[in-house]
């Protein structure tokens, strides 16, 4: 329980640096960056095998951001788990600074690849999984996609070829938050039945409430779900999490906040950051309205 | 050319255990050498260029030197910006390896031909461009690939290239092999066009001119040197090539000599902006784009002919 009250904290850390980081550099996407906040906190600090002061080791666990657009939390996070300063974060997506808008190798530790243009994760992914294989390491490539991400043909090309290769050190999680740049993911292109679709490409696949600290711990606990498949997890996520005004709401794709939001904003990340501040039951409905 | 690459591959392997094979279900007959000795080390992607690229930047991130292979329009162009992100943009050390260059896969049809390759290749920045002009260099290029960090594209003609070389030679990548001497006139191929290229100097020999050849098996980075040095040396100097005059060797030679003040007579031999419409073998189609060995030699003598029998 305290762990989870930890990672809930952390998380909220996180979002008020997203905040931070969007509000100065007017980056578009806190949307989305938001909505795989929690997934991403409970992977670096519960489940993967990391050193931060050894960031190329070979036995570690990899993750590959393939929506590169939520860079902000990958970058908060890693700054927040030593693998660089927490100032290199005002040099976020500005001029003359260090962090491009997207995940870049090789400019900070703890990036395992270049991603921005959606649909390259995967493969990538597939490779590091493969090479752990080769070699004989258990280490563990963890895939971050998006919905909409899942449109792009490469990534079935590499659920194929994951399964196909038993990759079960390879586990995709989509952050599930039904929106894309014009509008509802399954208005734009339907991507339902999903679940099935991983399925059926040979993923063994479940679904969790991208929310919720105790099943996302829980069901990462888990994988491989089957020996010798690679690992889905579909996280139903809401865009913009978080933050009231954000949240479920399209502009958020595009839009960076002002002052007056900012101050907003953290405001809010404060009160749910204190365990029992939001009803619970409201969270629960939100997440099941929006997966149908 | 496909079996001296195989070969190379499979020695270069038997050192290094960290080269890998990956196909796009592709080089039936050529790769089984490799299959059979390395079965480990071999995967046969399926037909998903895209996601192989991909693959191929996942183990060299993890440390391998994975050695990518497809006919060129599946290994180059349908995976593109993979090549430019995962690879290029990333520095990871996987060598892309094209078959079929230019037009060798003729009667299959414009799908099927090479003609831009080496042009989108070229303009990708830490990209390294060989084209070799027979099975030696083939061979000798596969070997100095497996030991080259960093990104490359290796373009390979088909089967029964003629060899340009009759001797041995030495290979280094970036440098031109003086194939033979002339001062009459230099022509300056890439890829099989040297065989030819070497054919028309032959007959112009007969005839008192003296053309000097060069293979010029790397476009990126190319031999600046050896350009102007033709071009300080000779009085006409041609790029030759099986491939769209845009944007490949004629273009890269043509930035050296444009930017340099070298004064020389220059034109760019290669395949005209336009699809293949005429149904017709190899040689046909290099026959309609005056790539053959007689063509290429009257051009030269249409050009200099009369000032080389002064």
């Amino acid at each position: 329980m305290a762990k989870l009250v930890e990672l809930k904290k952390k998380a909220a850390g996180i979002r008020k640096k997203i905040v931070e980081m969007s509000y100065k550099s007017n980056a578009s996407h806190i949307g989305g960056a938001l909505s795989c906040t929690d997934i991403l906190t409970v992977l670096y600090f519960d489940v993967m095998k990391i050193n931060p002061k050894r960031p190329l080791e070979k036995t570690r666990d990899r993750l590959v951001l393939s929506k590169g657009h939520a860079a902000a939390t990958l970058f908060s996070i890693l700054a927040e788990k030593g693998f660089f300063e927490k100032k290199t974060l005002e040099e976020f997506h500005v001029e003359n600074g260090r962090l491009w808008g997207h995940p870049n190798l090789g400019i900070v530790p703890g990036v395992e690849a270049t991603t921005g243009s959606l649909g390259h994760g995967l493969p990538i992914g597939v490779g590091m999984a493969l090479a752990g294989k080769l070699d004989g390491l258990n280490y563990n490539v963890f895939v971050v996609l998006s919905d909409g991400e899942c449109e792009e043909g490469s990534n079935w090309e590499a659920a194929l070829s994951a399964a196909h290769n038993k990759l079960d050190n390879l586990v995709a999680i989509i952050d599930y938050n039904k929106w894309q740049c014009f509008g509802k993911t399954n208005e734009v292109v339907n991507l339902e039945p999903l679940a099935e679709k991983w399925k059926a490409f040979g993923f063994s696949v479940k679904e969790v409430n991208g929310h919720n600290f105790e099943e996302l711990v829980s069901t990462f606990k888990e994988v491989p779900f089957e020996k010798g498949k690679p690992s889905m997890i579909i996280a139903n996520t809401v865009k913009g999490k978080g933050i009231s005004f954000m949240e479920d709401c399209l502009e958020w794709h595009y839009k960076s906040p002002n002052k007056e939001q900012c101050r907003q904003a953290f405001e809010e990340i404060e009160k749910q950051a204190i365990p029992g501040s939001k009803s619970k039951e409201k969270e629960k409905n939100k997440i099941k309205g929006e997966s149908k | 050319m496909r079996q001296a690459f195989t070969k190379a591959l499979v020695k270069a392997s038997e050192k290094d255990k960290s080269i890998i094979l990956l196909t796009g279900d592709l080089g039936f007959t050529v790769l089984e050498p490799f299959m059979e000795k390395f079965p480990k080390r071999f995967f046969n992607m399926g037909v998903s260029e895209q996601n192989m690229v991909g693959v191929a930047a996942g183990l060299a991130l993890s440390g391998k030197k994975p050695f990518v292979y497809s006919i060129i329009p599946f290994a180059a162009m349908r995976p593109f910006e993979q090549i430019r992100n995962d690879i290029c943009y990333q520095k990871a050390n996987v060598k892309i390896v094209g078959v079929g260059a230019g037009l060798s896969y003729a009667l299959d049809g414009p799908t099927h031909h090479s003609i831009i390759d080496i042009a989108i290749m070229r303009a990708l920045p830490n990209m390294t461009v060989v084209c070799p002009a027979d099975s030696i260099e083939a061979g000798l290029a596969t070997k100095a690939l497996a030991e080259f960090k960093g990104p490359a594209y290796l373009r390979l003609g088909k089967s029964r290239v003629p060899q340009a070389h009759k001797q041995n030679i030495s290979f280094e990548i970036g440098k031109a092999i003086e194939v033979r001497k002339g001062e009459d006139a230099a022509l300056i191929a890439t890829g099989e066009m040297v065989s030819v290229a070497c054919d028309a100097a032959e007959s112009l020999a007969e005839k008192g001119i003296e053309c000097r050849v060069l293979s010029m098996h790397t476009i990126k980075p190319l031999d600046r040197e050896a350009v102007l040095k033709a071009a300080k040396e000779t009085k006409l100097v041609l790029s030759i090539e099986e491939h769209s005059v845009i944007g490949g060797l004629g273009s890269a030679v043509t930035e050296v000599l444009a930017e340099s003040d070298r004064c020389v007579l220059f034109e760019r031999l290669g395949v005209q902006d336009r699809f293949a419409e005429k149904i017709t073998d190899q040689n046909g189609l290099r026959e309609e784009n005056g790539l053959t060995a007689k063509q290429i030699a009257e051009k030269v003598l249409k050009r200099i002919g009369k000032q080389a029998h002064r």
